[in-house]
């Protein structure tokens, strides 16, 4: 979680087991009703609904329909991870250069989008991709195609539109990875003789490893899980997983294989998260220096 | 020297297209158009006349304001739980914590859908508030415990050894000064619920809608540009909350 000062076990008055139970009893009871009673309720229905069996599980992996989902989203995750990490990495590199006001207006660059509603995002890219859109518009004045092109709808578009929406939670961990190195390793690789490409080689991308396998590991959950974006920018040609369970709930009502699907796709979260064994540092998200 | 250009190139892929829209929601053509053509405040009049549109932005105002406040309170009090606290299983409270921002938000929200529905409480302003602290709950909790950690807690062992009770010296030294992270904490947590789109995708029901839920469906069966108006009042308003965060933020580093 959030490194905490050696100082501060010093002062401060410490609660008794007992009143720290007593302070932590809202917020149990509140992710009992919102978090741990429904997940458990659904991976129920999953394995338990009508009997106990492992027949929606095996649905999942046996139809090549869904399998074919499942591939699909890992393959799209794959790719947003690998553009958002292309994109993000010379930006977070400027902003651990820069100071002042001009890395206020930086972070504000990464914070607004990341905090404007994923729907007025992925509006906007409607509105800019659509057949009569803004960058079919800017084309065709440009006399570089001659019709409109279809773009929404489109694994390229769905990957796009991703990655403009996930970027901003690869740039944060990158940046908070790349300002702590300091400039004297940079400084006394080149007065070695090492050139720019050498430096990055040897040392930036070591000491930014850390930063890279937290934004890749955050953007690749949330891409993994997306449901917004690729529901209204793809078509049935790009349905990912979380489009495929929102159809078994509300169309289908087929609670017990939407139920195996979330259970896939929360095993999988959960490996990977301990996997990498590191807690997501969400005070990146919230706060900067 | 290449390097920075192409950052600069992508800051302005980041904000170019939410940036877009707000000239364009002033054009007066009915399809979408840039540069827009003519000046109107039609799409934003044609917003307000709307009971739909305003009913919905006032039902998810009164979630949003109702979870800031549930999701401050309930954070405020683990986290000082969590901190000073002798709390057994602290792990697994740590894990429960951050939970709901590993879980991905399509399952949380089918689980709730499934829960809430046998409960009533789709469509109801208890069961969106309870759904949004729960999602809300990892950021209000980060913000405060960093604030908790900054806060010299020496000055709170001062009052504490000066005669004051462990509540008076809480009520009177530590709370004044981490107001400023939990106020942005309710921030974070008015802004979370505010512009949650799928949990109230499932949760909402016929006349109960979130604005998110409006916006995902007038987005998916009719591109109007009073869309267009509504994206660029919600990204104004997120604008003048990051400034106010940030405005609080410099207020709470004290020397």
């Amino acid at each position: 979680m959030i490194a905490r000062p050696r100082s501060f076990l010093l002062g401060g008055h410490r609660y008794s087991p007992a009143v720290s139970l007593l302070l932590a009893t809202p917020f149990l009871l509140m992710i009992a009703l919102s978090f741990i009673l429904p997940l458990a309720m659904l991976l129920r229905e999953s394995l338990f609904v009508p009997s106990f069996s492992t027949a929606n599980y095996q649905k999942v992996f046996d139809e090549p329909v869904y399998l074919r989902v499942m591939v699909r989203t890992l393959r799209i995750s794959i790719v947003v991870t690998a553009v958002t990490l292309l994109l993000a990495y010379p930006l977070a590199t400027l902003m651990a250069r820069t100071r002042g006001l001009m890395l206020g207006l930086l972070l504000l660059s990464v914070l607004l989008p990341l905090w404007t509603s994923v729907l007025v995002r992925t509006y906007a890219w409607l509105v800019l991709l659509q057949r009569n859109g803004v960058l079919n518009d800017l084309l065709l004045g440009l006399g570089l195609i001659k019709t409109p092109m279809q773009m929404l709808r489109t694994d390229g578009a769905v990957v796009l539109a991703m990655s403009h929406v996930l970027l901003p939670f690869m740039v944060l961990p990158l940046y908070a990875a790349l300002r702590v190195i300091p400039d004297d390793y940079v400084r006394a690789a080149r007065m070695l003789g090492a050139g720019s490409l050498s430096v990055f080689r040897h040392v930036v991308l070591p000491l930014s490893l850390s930063g890279i396998s937290a934004g890749c590991l955050m953007v690749f959950l949330m891409a993994m899980g997306f449901f917004v974006t690729p529901a209204l920018i793809g078509g049935p040609q790009q349905m990912m997983l979380a489009t495929l369970v929102q159809q078994q709930v509300t169309e289908l009502l087929n609670w017990p294989f939407a139920g195996a699907l979330v259970g896939v796709l929360l095993a999988f979260v959960l490996a990977l998260v301990l996997l990498f064994n590191r807690v997501v540092r969400l005070d990146r998200f919230v706060g900067h220096a | 020297m290449v390097v920075n250009a192409i950052a600069y190139g992508i800051t302005v892929f980041l904000l170019l297209p939410t940036v877009l829209i707000v000239p364009m929601s002033f054009g007066s053509d009915q399809y979408l158009r840039f540069p827009p053509s003519g000046f109107t405040l039609h799409w934003y009049a044609a917003y307000f006349a709307d009971a739909d549109w305003i009913d919905a932005t006032l039902f998810s105002v009164r979630i949003a304001l109702l979870t800031a406040l549930v999701a401050t309170v309930v954070g405020t009090l683990v986290s000082i739980a969590l901190v000073r606290g002798r709390l057994p299983l602290k792990p697994a409270f740590e894990l429960l914590v951050v939970g709901p921002v590993i879980v991905p938000n399509i399952a949380l929200a089918i689980a709730m859908f499934l829960v809430f529905d046998r409960l009533r409480l789709t469509g109801t302003t208890f069961g969106f508030v309870a759904a949004h602290t729960a999602l809300a709950m990892p950021f209000v909790v980060f913000t405060i415990l960093a604030s908790l950690y900054r806060f010299d807690a020496d000055l709170e062992r001062a009052a504490l050894s000066c005669g004051a009770g462990p509540l008076q010296a809480f009520a009177l030294v530590t709370l004044p000064q981490i107001t400023p992270g939990v106020i942005s904490a309710a921030l974070f947590a008015f802004i979370i619920s505010f512009d949650e789109p799928v949990i109230s995708f499932f949760i909402s029901d016929l006349n109960h809608r979130s604005l998110p839920r409006k916006m995902f469906e007038d987005i998916d069966y009719n591109i109007s540009p009073t869309l267009a108006a509504v994206a660029s009042m919600l990204t104004g308003l997120t604008l003048l909350a990051l400034l106010i965060g940030h405005f609080l933020k410099r207020n709470s580093v004290r020397p």
